[in-house]
């Protein structure tokens, strides 16, 4: 299949969401922000080769103190959803493995349409329990311009 | 009425949502709403550049082969195919004698039946799903209680109310009238000799106490071939297609660039098509060539018997996840390591109560009644059903009424469905673009 997960904000992916649900114009997008008491900051990194709508798909997190040191051997629970749909995410990620320097792969991600998805990390680690939650746009590839007119 | 004034509401909606920042959408979105109805064959010029991205998402084009099936290793083979096909219309594989794979899924009907709930050697309590392109999700069943094409064709096999046939007489069956092709399929067949004629694990009491009489080899070598049955009908129900439709004819035009010219789709089916990918939301869950997100959801659908609400895809997690003929099970044929949508299945979320698959929309204007019960006979009350959304008889409906929204400068949660009669007339008039040839 030919959709691509477009991570960036931009008004093109605003646009090519289908159903009328626009994101808010404000939708902090980033990747690296720091976790909701403070205690982490985290980085989410989509994979890189852009994922297919409903295939399955791995992401990883690096997780770090504020001062920027790495954070290994934490425990990472996945969730997320559609705020506006009001459903969660279609499959149950899972941290499958801890890579160095403080990063974790998290496998099972999935995304059932287009759209803005939350994705919510539950941390516990050795500067306590924090959560974060990360914004995200999947949209449709685009089509070349048509040419008649 | 006038068109572009029914639109209105639904405008002011979108501008508000927006909001100033992304006004030139707006502005678009403005030109969209007040689209002439009048029949001209630049209609193909009229879509934006982003309502042809999604137009593009569900052209048939997108759509790639049915997906390997790691757990049947015979999913391509055309032997096995021809073989399930044969199973597929044999009625001698039910309890009384009268009823086939294709007696509920009738390949002249879209491999349905047009009832309310399947009818087979007894009744059933939920909607016969058609075929075509049913490899391309990753559970089976209105509920998903099955996780493979092979898997979901074993269940109704052994159900008393469809087939209410059993393991050993199955296996009988094909020793008997099928053994050359099986043979060649899977290699020789088990001796069953002095096998009883009647037992299983889930049949009446007589029948699962001969199946607990079995050793565990006798057993291991009749699901062995029932399992392989599963295959053999997977493969042929794999082979199964959806063909282009207008609508595809006409999304390809479009995106091509070209003039829709005698593809065209009438004005009507156009304002359908606009409203569809838009404010009626229909694309949301049911998105990509098969327009479905092959994902569950609880939209509000009365069930069938009041005093008995379906639980759903909540009911449905414990008992793929224990199915002997799972990804994971001993009748697979794939490594641990491939059965990743049962690893990663969501067990534990309270919005699967009540929950159901969204089905496919592929021909679905010439299959009434709807939703997974047939509650609904018309399309017209199944797109009523999601402007009145009612309020859920088990679990929580996803649907959103009015006063949810409206909240300035927070526009999460769901916008309500709101369409006037003119507008509901347009989307069921769409629908019947996707109707199958034949």
């Amino acid at each position: 299949m030919n959709f691509f997960l477009v991570a960036t904000l931009s008004l093109a992916a605003f646009a090519t969401v289908a159903g009328c649900a626009s994101p808010p114009a404000d939708l902090d997008l980033s990747l690296t922000r720091p976790s909701a008491a403070g205690k982490y900051v985290v980085k989410l990194e989509p994979p890189a080769t852009p994922a297919a709508i409903n295939q399955l798909h791995a992401w990883r997190v690096v997780l770090a103190s504020p001062a920027g040191a790495p954070v290994p051997r934490a425990r990472i629970a996945v969730d997320g959803g559609m705020p506006q749909h009001g459903h969660g995410l279609p499959t149950r990620p899972l941290v499958t493995q801890e890579a160095p320097a403080g990063t974790y792969v998290v496998e099972g991600m999935k995304f059932s349409m287009t759209g803005w998805w939350e994705i919510r990390l539950a941390i516990d680690g050795p500067a306590g329990a924090d959560k974060v939650t990360f914004n995200t746009i999947v949209s449709e590839p685009r089509v070349a311009q048509a040419s008649a007119q | 009425m006038n068109p572009a004034a029914s639109a209105m509401p639904g405008l002011k909606l979108v501008l508000r949502r927006i909001g100033g920042v992304a006004f030139a959408s707006a502005v678009a979105l403005a030109a969209i709403a007040r689209a002439d109805p009048a029949p001209t064959a630049a209609d193909a010029e009229r879509w934006s550049q982003a309502d042809r991205d999604v137009l593009a998402s569900l052209s048939l084009k997108r759509l790639p082969s049915t997906p390997d099936d790691p757990s049947n290793a015979v999913q391509r083979s055309p032997a096995a195919a021809e073989l399930g096909r044969r199973l597929f219309e044999d009625a001698r594989f039910s309890r009384d004698g009268t009823v086939a794979c294709a007696t509920c899924h009738d390949p002249a009907r879209q491999f349905q039946d047009g009832l309310p709930v399947a009818r087979g050697v007894g009744t059933g309590s939920r909607r016969t799903m058609p075929l075509a392109g049913a490899g391309h999700g990753a559970w089976l069943f209105w509920d998903g209680r099955k996780d493979s094409l092979w898997a979901q064709a074993l269940g109704p096999l052994e159900d008393a109310a469809e087939h209410g046939g059993n393991r050993t007489r199955d296996a009988h069956l094909v020793a008997r009238n099928h053994s050359a092709d099986y043979e060649r399929v899977f290699g020789a067949m088990p001796d069953l000799d002095g096998l009883p004629m009647d037992a299983g694990p889930g049949g009446s009491p007589s029948e699962k106490s001969a199946w607990d009489a079995l050793s565990e080899s006798q057993r291991e070598s009749v699901s062995r071939v029932f399992s392989n049955m599963g295959k053999a009908i997977a493969a042929y129900e794999a082979s199964l297609r959806h063909e282009p439709t207008r609508l595809d004819r006409y999304i390809d035009a479009v995106v091509a660039g070209e003039p829709a010219g005698p593809v065209a789709l009438s004005p009507g089916e156009v304002r359908g098509l606009r409203l569809f990918i838009g404010k009626a939301q229909c694309a949301s869950c049911h998105n990509g060539p098969l327009f479905t997100d092959q994902q569950f959801h609880n939209t509000g659908v009365p069930p069938r018997d009041p005093a008995k609400p379906d639980r759903g895809r909540a009911g449905a997690t414990a008992k793929v996840r224990d199915d002997e003929f799972n990804c994971l099970g001993p009748f697979s044929d794939a490594r641990p390591a491939q059965c990743q949508e049962l690893r990663f299945m969501v067990t534990d979320d309270p919005a699967m109560e009540g929950a159901f698959r969204t089905p496919s929309l592929r021909g679905a204007a010439q299959r009434p009644p709807y939703m997974h019960a047939g509650q609904f006979a018309t399309l017209e009350r199944v797109v009523r059903h999601y402007m009145e959304a009612p309020t859920a008889a088990s679990g929580r409906s996803e649907l959103a009424h009015r006063p949810s929204i409206g909240r300035r400068g927070a526009p999460t949660g769901r916008a309500p469905i709101e369409l006037t009669d003119a507008e509901v007339g347009d989307l069921v008039r769409f629908l019947h673009t996707m109707d199958a040839d034949r």
